[in-house]
C-alpha cells in the first residue's frame, strides 16, 4: 500500500491538468477508439476519471488502469475538440511513463526501445536483414498498392497486407548530405523518420528532390535515430531521451533555418513532446531542446509557406488522376496543418483533388496501437477506406508514413485498387528540373 | 448489494461481454458532467436488444436494485450518477434508427441514437428535429426525453416535450407500457409520454421513442447586435416579439462573456459592449429575408450600437462562433466552471442579470451569463476551483442566491437541465409540499420498490 501511495503522490503531479477536465463528455464525439466501442474507459473522458481515481486513491488497481490507458491511439482528436482545452495528450503521455516506472516494462519493450530503437546502427543492421529475408516469409498480393501478406498463417502477422521493408533503404542510398543554401536562400536540416527510411524511401527521395529543385541547402546527417514515440507511447522516459540526446547531438552539429520531417508523427513529437519531456530538466537543456522543437516544420509547411510552390504548369494528355487527401492526426489535430499539403497535391496538374467525407478521422494506425490491438485498429480503419472508396479516387495522398501503412494494408485487404502517396511525392513528380512544374 | 447468482443471471440474459465488474470499468460510469462526488455502481450492464433491457429491468425490480440509465452520461444535474450498490443500465447499444417516415413526418428511434445523428439523418431527407441541446454531438435522446432537453431554438420550436408522440417504455416490474401513436392526433389513454418526459429516469426505462418531424427550413439569416445597456437588450428582445417576429435563435451574451470569447478567440468582439444578441431567422426565403429586415430595423431603433448582418454561410459561422465559444471559453479560464440554467420570464432577464451581477460581487466570483433570451433560459457560469474549499462554499451559497432570486421573479429553477440530485432539495421551494407529496405517491404507486433512478427528482 506505501508504494501504491507512492504512485498516488506521483499522479499528484498532473492533477493540476486533470482537474481542468469537466466531464462533459464532448470527446466521445471524435474519440476513432470509441465510435467502435462505445465503452467509457476507451474515450478520453473516462482515462482522465481513471487517473484522477488513482491519484485520489479512491481504487488500487495500476495495471488494470494501465492496460486502459494503452487503449488509445494517443491520436489527439479529444484535446484538439476539448471544450476545456484539457491536454490530454500531455497527461496520457506522462501518466504512461509514470505507470510504467512503477510497474516495470515488459521485456520485450526494453530490448525494443533500449537495444535497439535508440540505437540506430543495430537497428538499421537488423532492418536490412529483414530487408533481406522477408521474401522467405511474404508474398506480394497487390502491385499496385505494393502490400504483401504472409505465406503461411502467421500468429504475428494475422491477417496483415503489410507494406515489406524496402530493399534499398534511404540511408543506404543517401547516407550524408550537407549542401549549401541555393536560390531559396535556406538551408534545412532533414529528420527522415524509422518508416521514410526503411519502408517508404521513395518518399524520402521526392523531398530531396523537391529541396534540390527549389534551391534549398540540405544537412541530412548519417545515424539519425528514431523520434522517439514508440518509447514514449510505451512509456519508456529512459529510452526516449537516449533518442533525444542522439538526434540533438546530431542535428545541433550543424546550422540551420529549419527541421523538416515528411513523417506527420515526427514532426508532431519533435514539436510537442520533446519540450514536455524536457519539463523537469534545466533551462540549458530545455533550451538546447527548443532551439530544434521550435523550427520543425512538415514539409508542406515549408514548400507552401517558406518558400512558394512552383505554379502550376499545363496538364499533361489524358484524363486527369483523381485523388483524395487524408488528414493525418499528428499534422492536423496537433500542428493545425490541412491546406498546405493539398495546396501540394494541386500543384500538380495530372490531378485533380476530390475532398473524401471525414477526411480528418483517424486512420486507426496508432503506431504501436496496431500492433497491440489489430482488430480494433482495423475496424477503425475500415470507415477511412469506406470513405476513401465513396470519394471515387483513384488515389489518397497523405503526410505521414504511418497512415501509408495503414492505409496500404486495408485498401489491400479490401482488394482496393486506389494508390497510396505521400503529398510530396504527388508534388515532386510535378517539377521539372529548373524548378518549375513539368 | 448484487449477489453471484444474479450477476451469472445478467451475465446469462445478455452475454459475459455485456456485464462490467471490473472496479475501474465501473469507475468510469460512476459521474456525469454535474459537479458532484461521483458514486461507484455495483455493476454495469449493456443490454443489446429492447427486450434484454426488459429482463433486467424487471431482475432489478424483483432484487430491489436501484437501475440508472445512462447515455452519454452529460448531464448536468446528476440524473445520470448511480445510488451506491446499484446498477448502470448503458443505452449504447440501443442505437438504431428503426424508421424515419417521410409521408408520415416521424422518426422511430432507439434510445441511445446520438442526438446530432437523427438530425443529420432526417436533414439529409430535407426533414427537422428541431431540439438542439449543447451536448448534440454526443448525448442520446433517450437522455433528452428524460430531461426534456431544450436548446437554442427553444422560443420558435419548442423541446424535446414538443416533439414526443409516443412511447414505449418498460414499468419497474418490466411489464411494456406503450403511450401515444404514430398520428398527429392520438386521444387514447392517459397521455403517459407526458408524464415521462422529463422525469429522468424515475418512472419507466424508456425503449423506443417515436418523433415529431417538421420541414426543414430552406433558409435563414444569422446577425449580431450589440447593446451599451442589458435593458436595450432586452427590450429589443421584447420589441422583435411585439413585430409578431420569432426567430429560431435570440442568444444573449453579457459583458464578462464577451470579454472572455474576445481574449479566447480574437474575432474582434467589442469588449466595452454591455450586452449582444445573435438573431437567427428562418423560413421561407421571402418571409426570412422581410423578416430579417424588420428585426435589423429594430435593433436600430432600440439603440443597438453595432448591427452585423451575416451574408453568406461563412459569415453566418463567424457570427455562431462568438456563441459556440462562450463555454470553452469561460470553461479555460478556471479549472471548475459550475454551468447554471435558472429560466425566467423574459420580460425579466434584465432583473436578473442585475442580480447575477450583485450575486457575483457578494460572493466575490466571476460569474458569466450568456444563454437563450428569447425564452429567459440564462446560463450564469461560475467560475471557480472547487479543490479550494472556502470558495467552493461561497460557490454553494451563490448558488442557492441563484435559485431564491429566478424563483423570486416567477422563474424557474432548471430551464433544461434537469433537478437530478443538485437541486432537488429546492423543488419544494418551487412548488410547494402537495406538490412533492404528489409526486412521491405516483413515484411509489408505479415504482414500489422504489429502484428507478432513486432519489433523483423528488430526493430520497
Amino acid at each position: 500500500m506505501s508504494s501504491l501511495r507512492a504512485l498516488a503522490k506521483l499522479l499528484k503531479q498532473l492533477e493540476d491538468q486533470l482537474v481542468v477536465c469537466m466531464r462533459c463528455g464532448l470527446c466521445q464525439a471524435v474519440c476513432p477508439l470509441f465510435a467502435e466501442t462505445g465503452r467509457e474507459a476507451d474515450v478520453a473522458r473516462g482515462k482522465l476519471a481513471l487517473l484522477d481515481g488513482l491519484a485520489r486513491e479512491i481504487f488500487e488497481n495500476p495495471k488494470g488502469v494501465q492496460d486502459r490507458l494503452a487503449r488509445c491511439l494517443l491520436c489527439g482528436s479529444c484535446a484538439a475538440n476539448c471544450p476545456s482545452g484539457v491536454k490530454v495528450l500531455d497527461i496520457f503521455i506522462r501518466a504512461r511513463a509514470i505507470l510504467a516506472g512503477y510497474l516495470g516494462l515488459p521485456p520485450w519493450k526494453k530490448v525494443l526501445f533500449r537495444r535497439v530503437l535508440s540505437k540506430p546502427e543495430l537497428f538499421n543492421r537488423i532492418l536490412g536483414w529483414g530487408a533481406k529475408f522477408q521474401g522467405i516469409f511474404l508474398k506480394p498480393v497487390d502491385d499496385l498498392l505494393g502490400s504483401s501478406c504472409s505465406r503461411f498463417l502467421s500468429p504475428l502477422l494475422k491477417g496483415r497486407h503489410l507494406r515489406p521493408l524496402a530493399k534499398v533503404p534511404l540511408h543506404r542510398q543517401t547516407p550524408t548530405l550537407n549542401t549549401p543554401p541555393g536560390a531559396s536562400g535556406l538551408k534545412v536540416a532533414f529528420f527522415v523518420g524509422c518508416l521514410i527510411d526503411k519502408v517508404f524511401p521513395q518518399v524520402g527521395e521526392a523531398v530531396l528532390k523537391v529541396l534540390e529543385r527549389h534551391g534549398v541547402g540540405v544537412y541530412l546527417p548519417r545515424g539519425q535515430a528514431c523520434c522517439g514515440i514508440p518509447a514514449l507511447s510505451g512509456g519508456d522516459t529512459a529510452a526516449f531521451k537516449e533518442m533525444l540526446n542522439h538526434n540533438l547531438d546530431l542535428f545541433g552539429a550543424e546550422s540551420w533555418d529549419y527541421l523538416i520531417t515528411a513523417c506527420a508523427t515526427c514532426a508532431s513529437t519533435i514539436k510537442k513532446m520533446w519540450p514536455l519531456l524536457a519539463q523537469e530538466d534545466g533551462a540549458a537543456e530545455q533550451a538546447r531542446i527548443s532551439a530544434v522543437a521550435d523550427r520543425v516544420l512538415d514539409v508542406s509547411q515549408l514548400l507552401a509557406d517558406q518558400v512558394g510552390l512552383a505554379p502550376g504548369g499545363p496538364a499533361g494528355e489524358g484524363d486527369k488522376i483523381t485523388i483524395t487527401y487524408h488528414d493525418p492526426c499528428h499534422l492536423k489535430k496537433s500542428l493545425g496543418v490541412t491546406a498546405q499539403p493539398r495546396s501540394l497535391v494541386r500543384a500538380n496538374p495530372d490531378y485533380e483533388l476530390t475532398e473524401m467525407a471525414k477526411a480528418d478521422w483517424c486512420c486507426g494506425c496508432g503506431g504501436s496501437f496496431n500492433l497491440q490491438h489489430y482488430e480494433i485498429s482495423s475496424a477503425i480503419g475500415r470507415r477511412k477506406v469506406e470513405n476513401v472508396l465513396k470519394s471515387g479516387a483513384a488515389a489518397v495522398a497523405t503526410g505521414c508514413p504511418a497512415c501509408m501503412l495503414q492505409l496500404t494494408d486495408l485498401l489491400s485487404r479490401a482488394g482496393a485498387k486506389v494508390r497510396v502517396r505521400h503529398a510530396v511525392e504527388i508534388y515532386a513528380e510535378a517539377l521539372r528540373p529548373s524548378g518549375g512544374l513539368e | 448489494m448484487v449477489s453471484r447468482a444474479l450477476v451469472k443471471e445478467f451475465q446469462r440474459i445478455l452475454g459475459k461481454e455485456q456485464v462490467f465488474l471490473e472496479e475501474i470499468d465501473r469507475a468510469t460510469y460512476a459521474y456525469d458532467a454535474a459537479v458532484l462526488e461521483p458514486v461507484l455502481p455495483a455493476v454495469v450492464l449493456r443490454p443489446r436488444s429492447a427486450e434484454e433491457l426488459g429482463r433486467v429491468t424487471a431482475l432489478c425490480h424483483e432484487n430491489g436494485l436501484p437501475l440508472t440509465v445512462r447515455g452519454a452520461g452529460t448531464n448536468l444535474s446528476g440524473g445520470s450518477i448511480p445510488s451506491s450498490g446499484g446498477v448502470v443500465v448503458l443505452t449504447t447499444a440501443l442505437n438504431k434508427i428503426l424508421e424515419i417516415n417521410e409521408a408520415d413526418l416521424f422518426a422511430v428511434v432507439q434510445p441511445g441514437v446520438v442526438t446530432a445523428r437523427l438530425m443529420a439523418a432526417v436533414e439529409a431527407k430535407g426533414l427537422f428535429y428541431p431540439p438542439d441541446p449543447g451536448s448534440m454531438a454526443v448525448c442520446t435522446l433517450g437522455g433528452n426525453v428524460a430531461e426534456n432537453a431544450g436548446g437554442l431554438r427553444g422560443l420558435k420550436y419548442g423541446v424535446t416535450r414538443d416533439y414526443v408522440m409516443g412511447l414505449t417504455f418498460f414499468a419497474a416490474s418490466g411489464e411494456t407500457v406503450k403511450t401515444g401513436s404514430r398520428t398527429v392526433k392520438c386521444v387514447s389513454g392517459y397521455n403517459l409520454a407526458a408524464l415521462l418526459v422529463g422525469s429522468e429516469g424515475t418512472l419507466g426505462v424508456v425503449s423506443e421513442i417515436i418523433l415529431k418531424l417538421i420541414p426543414l427550413p430552406p433558409a435563414r439569416r444569422a446577425m449580431m447586435a450589440t447593446f451599451d445597456g442589458v435593458g436595450k437588450a432586452s427590450e429589443t428582445v421584447a420589441a422583435i416579439i411585439a413585430q409578431r417576429i420569432v426567430p429560431a435563435t435570440l442568444e444573449f451574451l453579457d459583458n464578462f462573456t464577451i470579454r472572455t470569447v474576445e481574449d479566447y478567440s480574437k474575432a474582434g468582439l467589442p469588449v466595452d459592449a454591455a450586452a449582444l444578441l445573435l438573431i437567427e431567422v428562418d423560413g421561407h426565403p421571402a418571409v426570412v429575408a422581410e423578416e430579417a429586415e424588420k428585426v435589423e430595423a429594430i435593433c436600430r431603433q432600440m439603440g443597438a450600437a453595432r448591427i452585423h448582418v451575416a451574408r453568406d454561410a461563412a459569415e453566418r459561422d463567424r457570427v455562431w462562433s462568438a456563441r459556440r465559444s462562450a463555454l470553452p471559453a469561460l470553461a479555460k479560464l478556471k479549472p471548475t466552471c459550475v454551468l447554471e440554467d435558472a429560466t425566467v420570464p423574459r420580460s425579466k432577464i434584465p432583473a436578473m442579470i442585475q442580480a447575477l451581477e450583485d450575486i457575483s460581487r457578494k460572493f466575490a466570483l466571476p460569474i458569466g451569463t450568456f444563454g437563450h433570451a428569447g425564452d429567459g433560459n440564462l446560463h450564469p457560469t461560475i467560475l471557480t476551483d472547487r479543490r479550494d474549499k472556502k470558495e467552493w462554499s461561497r460557490v454553494e451559497a451563490a448558488v442557492d442566491a441563484i435559485f431564491e432570486k429566478a424563483l423570486e421573479l416567477g422563474g424557474t429553477l432548471s430551464g433544461e437541465h434537469g433537478i437530478g440530485t443538485a437541486k432537488s432539495r429546492f423543488l419544494e421551494k418551487e412548488f410547494g409540499r402537495g406538490t412533492i407529496l404528489f409526486s412521491k405517491k405516483i413515484k411509489a404507486a408505479v415504482d414500489p420498490h422504489n429502484i428507478l433512478n432513486p432519489g433523483k427528482i423528488i430526493g430520497e
